[in-house]
């Protein structure tokens, strides 16, 4: 009963924060969310503690949600390591952005919304990852996706983030749709939506073919392809990845917990959650894995030439979850929700550290009129190498274990698709260590570029937000090493036992550890070059990357451009919906219906005109009129029929 | 000699009446006038009823001549107090000025 705790208090807080936000004030609001947070934190280790003692997943079953025809429905929360680990993340770091928020938005005017908002967020995350059916799965999705919605819209008064918060709905629209064909193609291949009966069903239908607009595609590999494409919207990944960048429109806090650690993590989640699926689908396994590769060396290409401090971060994220993918596109499923797992610490770490960095420069974001700030916020500045040191995957540090299992296991796949993203992932774990330097640089080193006013306010942030900061930074730097053991290492038995599904011809983590030292090594060295080239380019000699920008224009104008994806989109998509929505406005609803409505009033009023000539009002005339009645009337009764 | 029966009567009447509505409708000037006009036209019908109460030896037709008189009185009496509170509010009682209700 202790994981209803968890779940159901932030819904709670937030419920009482909503609604009752004006009455209990912006700190009872604030004492009853991150009160509720801690709690929900605090139950959620006892929870996972539980789960780790138990030998098969536990399912309580809440409530019946639908139950008609063959569709059964419960309102329930499934336990097993999975959607511990993740209740794990969720809840800490949920717990530790509400109590930073405290801090962040002390200025602002509505903060019993913001925190009644981002508690509903934990909620439905919480729901998201405790589903034991498709259905309350696509709940949870729909839920986290509205909280992100309203959060990137947050300061409405603004109309870049209206725009944002649009653009990452729709983007979600997509994916979304995907997901529910997904969902859709399950029930009528398994004929249930409940994760176990149709895990239990799905090695028994790799021959089955299903019907795809005409063609005859192989069903659990459509399956898997159409939910996939939900994955690949919420957590950003390649063609889908517009809205995340934009998305950094809503306040710090919320994109460190939604756009970094939690929600953008869901499609990773359930692809691992879905191992049992993907398994016995290769041709979607692969697809995951070349979508992952991709991606996550495109997104760090494009955060080489960002200004805008969170954007560069917001490109990282972007590209350590294209290593989950193509972690779990070659079923390292472990190492994949390993990575999550440290990603959710350092990438909110350094989220939060950035908006530390923000609030200390009033508001700026604009790193080219940061710099030399080290002086005087030097905590953040310690907490922010410890981010970027995990990020960058240096030894000791959070990130070294994850990404190192993912990419050797990469390699070890031996397949194309593994061979792929390893090549790319090792050039990312480079282009990493880059920008983050890059970015550590900019910031904190060199010449003072702010004016004058913003340096006369620079100031350190208060307790309330270090101190989440300080539970973070351990995180980033003690979780990979902790963590190393369960999740890839020799007890991953053990720790997942039924929770994923490799199957043994897949098992990438297993013949990772015949991988040479060079191949293991390598994105080590790919990352101290990366951070080396940063220091010489930025720090050494900072005429390099202006002179490098001048060279190679037409590769850097495609870098600070983002490849052109929004030009693109905006050709091909939206200046498209804008004219079709402009000709069926103008054309359709213009001139066909409403010239319709139009022409029948105006004939009416034509035909009213017409009568209305024929009151005169001169007395006589209506008299003249009876007159004329009464003479028809006599001679009709006077003639003889 | 020339008696006078009742052809002669319904004859007048059916003059007056005509005159009456004549008086109405070709009158553009007054409403006094289609007060009167109304009159008249009352009375053609009491000249009416009265040669045909003699002529056929039945009282009735007279009693309702006496009625249609003290209508006619109140008629003209509610016409008239009409037609000055009309004056007071518009300052003319021209037919052609009367139109409100033109459309």
């Amino acid at each position: 009963m202790l994981v209803a705790l968890v779940v159901f208090l932030p819904l709670l807080a937030s419920a009482i924060a909503g609604f009752f936000g004006r009455t209990i004030g912006d700190r009872g609001s604030q004492v009853v969310t991150c009160g509720a947070l801690v709690l929900s934190a605090i139950c959620g280790i006892f929870v996972f503690r539980e789960i780790m003692e138990q030998s098969a997943p536990q399912v309580l079953t809440i409530a019946t949600w639908i139950a008609s025809g063959g569709v059964d429905v419960a309102w329930s929360l499934r336990l097993d390591t999975l959607s511990g680990v993740m209740i794990l993340v969720v809840t800490i770091v949920s717990s530790m952005v509400h109590i930073y928020s405290i801090g962040y938005m002390a200025h602002d005017h509505s903060i019993p919304r913001f925190m009644s908002y981002l508690s509903l967020f934990t909620f439905f995350m919480l729901m998201l990852v405790t589903a034991n059916d498709f259905v309350q799965m696509f709940f949870g999705w729909e839920g986290v996706g509205l909280a992100s919605y309203l959060l990137i819209g947050f300061w409405y008064d603004r109309d870049t983030a209206n725009a944002a918060a649009i653009k990452a709905f729709v983007v979600n629209r997509v994916g979304d749709f995907g997901f529910a064909l997904g969902i859709f193609a399950v029930f009528v291949l398994f004929g249930s939506l409940d994760f176990g009966t149709v895990f239990g069903k799905a090695p028994a239908t790799t021959h089955e073919v299903m019907n795809f607009l005409g063609w005859q595609v192989p069903a659990l590999t459509l399956c898997c392809l159409l939910l996939f494409v939900g994955a690949m919207g919420k957590s950003a990944q390649l063609g889908l990845h517009t809205w995340l960048p934009d998305a950094m429109e809503g306040p710090t806090p919320v994109s460190a917990l939604i756009h970094a650690a939690t929600m953008v993590t869901a499609g990773v989640y359930m692809v691992a959650r879905l191992s049992p699926m993907f398994e016995y689908a290769p041709g979607a396994l692969g697809f995951v894995g070349v979508i992952g590769g991709t991606t996550c060396m495109f997104a760090a290409t494009i955060g080489m030439a960002q200004y805008d401090i969170k954007r560069v971060i917001a490109y990282s994220t972007c590209s350590q979850l294209g290593y989950m993918f193509f972690a779990a596109g070659v079923s390292a499923y472990g190492a994949a929700m390993f990575h999550l797992f440290t990603h959710a610490f350092f990438k909110a770490l350094l989220f939060l550290c950035a908006g530390s960095v923000i609030h200390a420069m009033s508001g700026e974001q604009d790193m080219r009129r940061m710099g030399g700030l080290w002086k005087k916020i030097p905590i953040t500045y310690v907490l922010m190498w410890i981010g970027s040191l995990a990020l960058a995957g240096i030894p000791i540090f959070a990130g070294y274990y994850s990404k190192d299992a993912i990419l050797a296991a990469a390699w070890a796949s031996g397949t194309a698709v593994g061979r792929y993203s390893f090549c790319l992932g090792t050039f990312t774990a480079f282009l990493t260590a880059f920008y983050s330097w890059r970015l550590l640089i900019m910031t904190f080193h060199g010449e003072t570029r702010a004016d004058h006013e913003t340096q006369h306010h620079i100031h350190e942030s208060p307790w309330v937000m270090l101190a989440p900061l300080c539970v973070l930074a351990a995180g980033a730097m003690f979780a990979g090493m902790l963590a190393d053991h369960f999740f890839v290492g020799e007890g991953r038995e053990e720790f997942w036992k039924k929770a994923i599904l490799v199957l043994p011809a897949h098992d990438s983590i297993a013949a990772s550890e015949h991988n040479g030292g060079f191949i293991d090594s390598l994105p080590l060295i790919g990352g101290l070059i990366g951070i080396a080239l940063a220091y010489i380019c930025y720090m050494l000699r900072p005429g390099i990357p202006a002179a490098a920008a001048v060279h190679f224009r037409a590769l850097y104008l495609f870098l600070l451009n983002k490849w052109y994806f929004d030009e693109l989109y905006d050709r091909l998509f939206v200046r498209s919906a804008f004219s079709l929505g402009d000709g069926l406005w103008k054309t359709g609803d213009g001139a066909v219906v409403d010239g319709i409505i139009n022409g029948i009033a105006a004939r009416t009023r034509d035909a009213a005109l017409g009568a209305s000539r024929l009151q005169t009002g001169y007395v006589y005339h209506y008299a003249f009129a009876m007159l004329i009645g009464v003479v028809a009337l006599i001679t009709w009764y006077l003639i003889p029929r | 000699m020339l008696t006078i029966g009742l052809a002669h009567y319904l004859t007048v009447a059916a003059i007056l009446f005509t005159l009456g509505i004549f008086g109405i409708f070709l009158n553009r000037k007054n409403v006094i006038i289609i007060l009167m006009s109304i009159e008249l036209m009352l009375l053609a019908v009491n000249i009416n009823f009265v040669a045909f109460s003699v002529t056929l030896g039945d009282l009735v037709g007279q009693v309702f001549a006496m009625f249609v008189l003290t209508v006619a009185a109140a008629e003209a009496a509610i016409g008239l107090a009409i037609l000055v509170v009309y004056f007071r509010n518009r300052g003319t009682i021209r037919v052609e000025d009367i139109r409100m209700m033109k459309g």
